[in-house]
């Protein structure tokens, strides 16, 4: 079983099901105990920084989730799930994210369309475990404002240019956390959750 | 590179897809979901439905459609068509649909962009804007294009991105049915005004029409009908020949 964490932060409805076409017996929870007991974990997100972490720690699920990841539990960030994972966004004074990775979250500011929406292509860098068999160049949906800056540049595992290349997914041992939408990216899409499966069953 | 989007779109009455020139002789086409199938297996980048008669009784027949082809499809998805307060957004939006459009409810009470899109996210509201040229200038329309509002369409695209929209979905009201081509002089003041992305309608006949409503009418993304209802392109051809013509597609 696998945790979908949900605190409010848009449907989970289409992650969900294409989990489950990935292979997954998929639990949608906002119960720590169900984190602790799942062999992996999603954080999926779409909305506001600010209210992502409120929603989190009022369910106390943001020490949870840094206790399951440093045990070495694979987990996968989506969109917001990928952006919290770092010291802070910068919509506003007081975002503070979980701080796993260092660097923050920042705007598009470069006068091209915001927000970032439609099918972009990666650029690997690394691909981990969940980039497996995907092509130089398959193209992702994307829909977000804001693009996180690592610090740590080994982190990263793809980037994609949308005026200037920015961080599209990072990677680090048992973490993988991406700012397109794999349950929205048809076949490539479904190829990195399959990846995914394969990382939580060690297959 | 950010890909341009070619986007079918499914009219829907009563629950079953419907073909026709300008809303007459309407044509049963089937399952809106086996449609929506069919396209997500053709590449499409994402799919609209419009619920051409919407209305309370029949919101629960288009509910269903939406939750059905969440669970089926893998690309993003529209819904337009009686999307006139906050619940009827929830309720598209928990379906599964990943955007809603309005365009009526947006014209009569504009603060339902702020608060839909306050609420949950500008990246799920759409504003579709019928327009129709006067002299110089072009005209916001309602109702499916048969009520005037005294509006400058231009204006009202500004207004609608400075409200929250995050999109705007543009059909030209003289080209719509016409096959000649989008109207790319509205395509292009409106995109030149806006900074979030314009999905141009209304007209395309050709492909080239796709081409010139990209190249000239700055669109992002193409909304199409009957260029792929009645089988005259597939999906496949259309991005092919957009990418001979150096437009980044998708493949």
């Amino acid at each position: 079983m696998i945790a979908l964490i949900d605190y409010e932060m848009g449907n989970l409805g289409s992650v969900s099901k294409a989990l489950e076409k990935a292979g997954f017996d998929v639990r949608i929870t906002d119960n720590p105990q169900t984190l602790r007991d799942a062999a992996g974990i999603v954080l999926p997100g779409v909305g506001a920084f600010v209210a992502a972490i409120e929603n989190l720690r009022k369910r106390g699920l943001d020490t949870v989730i840094l206790d399951e990841i440093a045990r070495g539990k694979p987990f996968l960030g989506i969109c917001l799930g990928l952006q919290m994972l770092f010291e802070s966004g910068d919509e506003g004074a007081g975002a503070q994210g979980l701080g796993l990775f260092k660097g923050k979250t920042i705007r598009f500011s470069h006068g091209l369309k915001v927000p970032h929406m439609g099918w972009n292509q990666l650029n690997f860098k690394n691909r981990g475990p969940l980039g497996a068999d995907i092509p130089e160049g398959a193209f992702f949906y994307f829909v977000h404002s804001y693009h996180v800056a690592p610090e740590d540049e080994s982190i990263v595992m793809c980037t994609t240019n949308y005026g200037y290349d920015f961080v599209s997914a990072i990677t680090r041992d048992n973490v993988t956390a991406t700012q397109f939408h794999p349950e929205k990216s048809q076949k490539w899409g479904h190829k990195l959750l399959a990846n995914f499966h394969r990382q939580v069953t060690k297959d | 590179m950010l890909a341009k989007r070619i986007i079918p779109c499914l009219d829907v009455d009563k629950g079953r897809v419907v073909k026709g020139v300008n809303f007459v002789n309407l044509v049963d086409a089937g399952d809106p979901v086996e449609q929506a199938s069919k396209y997500e297996e053709q590449e499409a980048d994402e799919l609209v439905f419009l619920d051409i008669t919407a209305s309370h009784e029949t919101r629960h027949i288009m509910t269903d459609i939406v939750r059905r082809t969440a669970e089926s499809i893998f690309i993003p998805f529209t819904v337009g068509g009686g999307i006139n307060d906050l619940d009827t957004v929830r309720e598209m939006l928990n379906a599964g649909a990943d955007k809603v459009s309005m365009n009526t409810a947006a014209v009569n009470n504009p603060d339902l962009i702020n608060e839909s899109s306050e609420r949950f996210g500008s990246q799920c509201i759409v504003v579709a804007i019928d327009a129709k040229r006067e002299g110089d200038s072009w005209t916001v329309y309602t109702h499916g294009g048969r009520t005037r509002i005294e509006r400058d369409a231009v204006q009202w695209a500004v207004e609608c991105e400075q409200r929250g929209a995050g999109e705007i979905l543009l059909t030209s009201m003289d080209r719509d049915g016409t096959k000649i081509g989008y109207d790319n002089e509205l395509n292009r003041a409106i995109g030149e005004r806006v900074k979030i992305p314009v999905i141009a309608s209304g007209g395309a006949g050709e492909l080239e029409h796709l081409y010139d409503g990209i190249a000239r009418g700055l669109a992002d993304a193409v909304l199409v009908a009957s260029l792929f209802h009645y089988g005259i392109y597939t999906i496949r051809e259309t991005k092919e020949y957009l990418a001979s013509r150096g437009v980044t597609v998708r493949m």
